[in-house]
């Protein structure tokens, strides 16, 4: 589905991404991870668009989308969000869901149609699935920084993406939300057959959701496969696991 | 449509003060019919400023050139294209919407700061442009005794064809904000990257929005005419635009009727100050400090902010 090809960014000389290559398999949960600073974000952006690539490929459904715009990248079927939270702090969470909705029914310049009466139904459905439709008329900036990162992932999904990418998702989350994102990452892929690409630092939850992972290292891929392969790669252990106590960073 | 667009409440109040102002010429004297036509051709002004401003997020800092532009293509087509005078007042908006078009062009393509100081360089272009070229805009001296349609050269003519088209305006300039399109902008506004990332070509979105603010604000320059019956480079000048800027910021540029507010005030001190100092402008000047370290939300926000606005959160919803 998506197939990513020596793939290189470098800022004043500085290579952030470097040749790395990735394959994501339709109805996969793929994981990418790696120390800080090894270009997983940088990987996501150039993914989306958000930057653009200094060589290489990026193919999603056999259609090459490289150097797209961050827009035209969504309208192809990717969503994603972000580590950072970012979400639209003055709208309400209905709202923030419904502007992605309305995005993809193309409603964006329709002048005279009342929002309020349009998409309910199906942002309500998104807020019920990620569990935040009691609050639904909160201004998304008064929410705990737990929900505001599930609303993230309900923002994406207005797009009904067929590839939703989240940068790390769980970051900042107390072990309860974080058992929640699970549990939802789970749900989307397995009943909404979404196909989930995502980078985290909590091993336990990676080796947990992921049925694929590629390694990252100084703007590299080391290496991709299933957990037990990755798991066991010498090369894996020397470069990243190999100098820990456990499998957790 | 309408019902899902305004609650009771705020319909009643706004139909008491639509009354109010349609019996207001019968008893008072004929400087404040004037003045009152003047503020509404400004509230449409500083509220079309809003909609890019407020609700858009664009640092709209050139706002007036869009106003002044339309105020001289109605004076322009009154004086000198031989067509009939209700004419004007239909060239007039689609002019400034095509200036606003041509330079959201250029100027969409930055982003904040770098946005608005693009913006007032070339509106200051337009201006220069209006201010020298004495042969077609009669330069500094403007254009005075401009021929009026006779349903509006009376002053009571006057105010109420200023207060019907502010009225329908701000109705249209509501639907638009409550709109699929209005909610995107309020996106953007919050959060460019991220609608980005769902799809929207915030880039085209803006555009948009520059048409339709500069749209209203050509019809606005139409009301000044209405009132004045006369027209001037000043209304294309930066300093205007400031002081609709602060129009806004004032009365509250989160809500809908915040800059409306912010322009009567505006007006209003202008009018009745100026009687007693001609600097009125340093009144306006501790205006604006209070402004910014008591009431960062405008006057409306500090409303809201106590519970007191009408409503409560139902017609917040409503404004915002």
């Amino acid at each position: 589905m998506l197939r990513v090809e020596s793939l290189t960014k470098t800022f004043d000389g500085f290579l952030a991404v470097n040749e790395a290559s990735l394959m994501v398999q339709k109805g996969d949960v793929t994981a990418v991870i790696g120390p800080n600073g090894a270009g997983k974000t940088t990987l996501f952006h150039l993914i989306t668009g958000q930057i653009t690539p200094t060589s290489g490929t990026i193919h999603f459904k056999d259609e090459n989308i490289t150097g797209l715009m961050p827009h035209r990248v969504c309208r192809k079927g990717i969503s994603r969000s972000y580590q950072v939270v970012n979400i639209f702090n003055r709208l309400t969470v209905f709202e923030n869901v419904q502007v992605a909705i309305l995005s993809r029914r193309k409603q964006t310049f329709n002048l005279f149609q009342p929002a309020k009466t349009m998409a309910i139904q199906e942002t309500q459905d998104i807020l019920d699935s990620v569990g935040l439709l009691e609050k639904a008329d909160m201004i998304s900036s008064a929410l705990s920084h737990g929900d505001q990162k599930v609303l993230e992932i309900a923002i994406a999904l207005g797009n009904r993406p067929e590839l939703l990418i989240l940068d790390e998702p769980t970051a900042g989350m107390s072990p309860e939300e974080t058992a929640v994102t699970l549990r939802l990452m789970k749900q989307l892929s397995s009943q909404m057959g979404i196909t989930i690409l995502f980078c985290e630092h909590d091993m336990q939850m990676v080796f947990s959701i992921a049925s694929q992972i590629m390694v990252m290292q100084a703007g590299r891929s080391i290496i991709q496969g299933t957990p037990e392969c990755v798991r066991t790669n010498q090369q894996v252990q020397d470069a990243y696991l190999g100098g820990t106590e456990s499998c957790s960073m | 449509m309408i019902k899902a667009l305004f609650n009771t409440k705020s319909t009643l109040t706004s139909l008491g003060l639509l009354v109010a102002l349609l019996l207001l010429p019968q008893f008072v004297p004929r400087f404040y019919i004037y003045l009152m036509a003047l503020i509404f051709a400004t509230v449409l002004l500083a509220t079309s400023l809003n909609i890019v401003l407020g609700f858009g997020g664009m640092f709209q800092f050139h706002h007036a050139v869009f106003y002044g532009f339309g105020a001289y293509a109605l004076a322009l087509t009154a004086t000198k294209s031989g067509l009939p005078l209700w004419a004007g007042y239909v060239i007039a908006p689609i002019c400034s919407s095509l200036l606003g078009f041509l330079l959201g062009l250029i100027t969409v393509r930055l982003t904040k700061l770098y946005f608005g100081m693009l913006q007032l360089s070339l509106g200051s272009l337009v201006w220069a442009l209006v201010f020298r070229w004495y042969a077609f805009t009669g330069g500094d001296d403007g254009i005075h005794g401009i021929p009026l349609p006779d349903l509006v050269s009376s002053s009571a003519g006057a105010y109420y064809f200023n207060l019907i088209v502010t009225v329908v305006c701000l109705g249209v300039m509501y639907m638009i904000v409550n709109s699929p399109f209005g909610r995107t902008f309020q996106g953007i506004r919050d959060n460019p990257e991220r609608c980005r990332a769902i799809g929207i070509d915030v880039q085209r979105q803006q555009l948009l929005g520059q048409v339709i603010a500069s749209f209203f604000a050509g019809v606005a320059g139409t009301l000044f005419v209405t009132v004045e019956g006369s027209v001037f480079p000043d209304l294309l000048f930066w300093g205007l635009s400031l002081e609709v800027l602060i129009m806004c910021l004032l009365g509250g540029w989160f809500f809908f009727m915040g800059p409306a507010l912010g322009a009567a005030i505006i007006i209003g001190l202008r009018t009745f100050v100026g009687i007693y100092t001609e600097y009125w402008t340093l009144i306006l000047g501790v205006v604006l400090m209070l402004l910014i370290f008591f009431l960062p939300e405008g006057v409306l926000g500090l409303f809201h902010k106590k519970g007191v606005s009408a409503g409560e959160k139902e017609g917040a919803d409503a404004t915002r």
